[in-house]
């Protein structure tokens, strides 16, 4: 099942990037990505099986990113508002604290999206589970620790 | 659809200034990442759904529709791949044992 | 319109050049990755922008990936090797002036 996976994702990818259909260079991204499915058909999931679950995972995420693109504005704003700032009030610190999520996609997911959102980047993940985050104010800390992008990861990927 | 367009490239470059000031103001390494990681994200975002829309905008056939597919997928690769670099940054950051500015080092 | 591509591009120029400051005098070796990971994120952007000003977008958008995905690899590639050379940054305790080291 997953060998199909993979292939039918690769093989989508390359008829967007060759944007050619005639069947010679169709041919060609058959046997291409025929190879690479061979060789790495245990790479794209997690523990190398395909589940049905990713699909309904893959879509709620997709119904996850209005949101946080709203809040990558936001922080894009407050970053604007702290350079701009001819005093420059910032604050820096560096929090630790301990998650529940489980599951690597999930923390990965969690990770990119602390990043993203305002004046916090993640700086060490030890052991899958406590989360070193550099902060550049106090209040951005406290708005991360009340924990609510945290819940919504955790219901995107079906943890509770 | 020009208008809108032209208005998300003129926001995508505003986002950009934003961080290339803050590379050059703010005082220590982390904070410096602070603001590229943010700004390029969302500037290049931006600028490219803008190309995205105006390359559109000039009538609508298979070729038109696929770069246009191109350019959000480049804008996709971007903000997947840029926390993730600045992520590892960090880390090296933190590994190579960086001192983060604190404002208390400042006053004493 | 290609005027303003032309105006938008000069100015993303322009901001390349000040990261370039960073690059140079940067205090440490991480800052001066950092320095070209934005330069490389711009120059993706303007590569667009090149395609559109030469009505070339469907030749210049191929480009545009290889430098975003080698911009990313080169970023990861140098973060992975400096984070074992502990002695390079200034500030940090493994770090030894020149002269006064031995």
């Amino acid at each position: 099942m997953n060998y199909i996976v993979t292939f039918l994702i690769l093989f989508a990818n390359w008829l967007i990037w060759s944007g050619m259909f005639d069947s010679f260079h169709v041919s060609l991204g058959v046997i291409s990505c025929g190879v690479v499915t061979l060789m790495s058909h245990d790479l794209f999931f997690e523990n190398g099986k395909f589940q049905f679950s990713y699909i309904t995972e893959f879509i709620r995420f997709a119904l996850y990113i209005p949101w946080l693109i709203y809040q990558i504005i936001l922080s894009n704003i407050h970053v604007a508002y702290l350079v701009l700032h001819p005093k420059m009030p910032i604050e820096p610190s560096i929090i630790t604290f301990e998650t529940t999520l489980k599951k690597e996609m999930s923390i990965v997911a969690f990770a990119n999206s602390i990043t993203l959102t305002p004046g916090t980047i993640t700086m060490d993940v030890h052991d899958g589970k406590y989360f070193v985050i550099h902060c550049i104010s106090r209040k951005v800390a406290d708005d991360l620790l009340s924990g609510e992008m945290e819940r919504k990861i955790a219901r995107i990927f079906g943890e509770n | 659809m020009i208008i809108l367009s032209i208005i998300l490239i003129i926001t995508g470059v505003f986002f950009f200034f934003t961080a290339t000031f803050g590379l050059l103001r703010f005082p220590d390494f982390y904070s410096r990442l602070q603001a590229t990681g943010k700004g390029d994200t969302l500037g290049s975002l931006l600028m490219l759904a803008g190309l995205a829309l105006y390359n559109l905008s000039s009538g609508i056939s298979l070729a038109s529709i696929l770069v246009s597919v191109k350019l959000l997928l480049i804008a996709v690769f971007i903000f997947i791949a840029n926390p993730t670099a600045t992520h590892a940054l960090t880390r090296a950051g933190q590994d190579a044992g960086v001192e983060p500015w604190t404002k208390e080092e400042k006053s004493k | 319109m290609v005027n303003f591509f032309l105006i938008i591009s000069l100015v993303l120029g322009v901001f390349v050049f000040f990261s370039l400051y960073r690059a140079v005098y940067g205090p440490t070796v991480l800052d001066r990755i950092v320095s070209v990971g934005v330069i490389g994120t711009k120059t993706t952007v303007i590569l667009a922008l090149m395609g559109f000003i030469y009505g070339r977008i469907d030749m210049f958008v191929d480009i545009c990936l290889a430098y975003a995905l080698l911009n990313f690899i080169t970023t990861l590639a140098a973060a992975k090797f400096f984070r074992v050379r502990k002695s390079i940054v200034p500030g940090s305790k493994y770090f030894k002036d020149k002269g006064t080291d031995q």
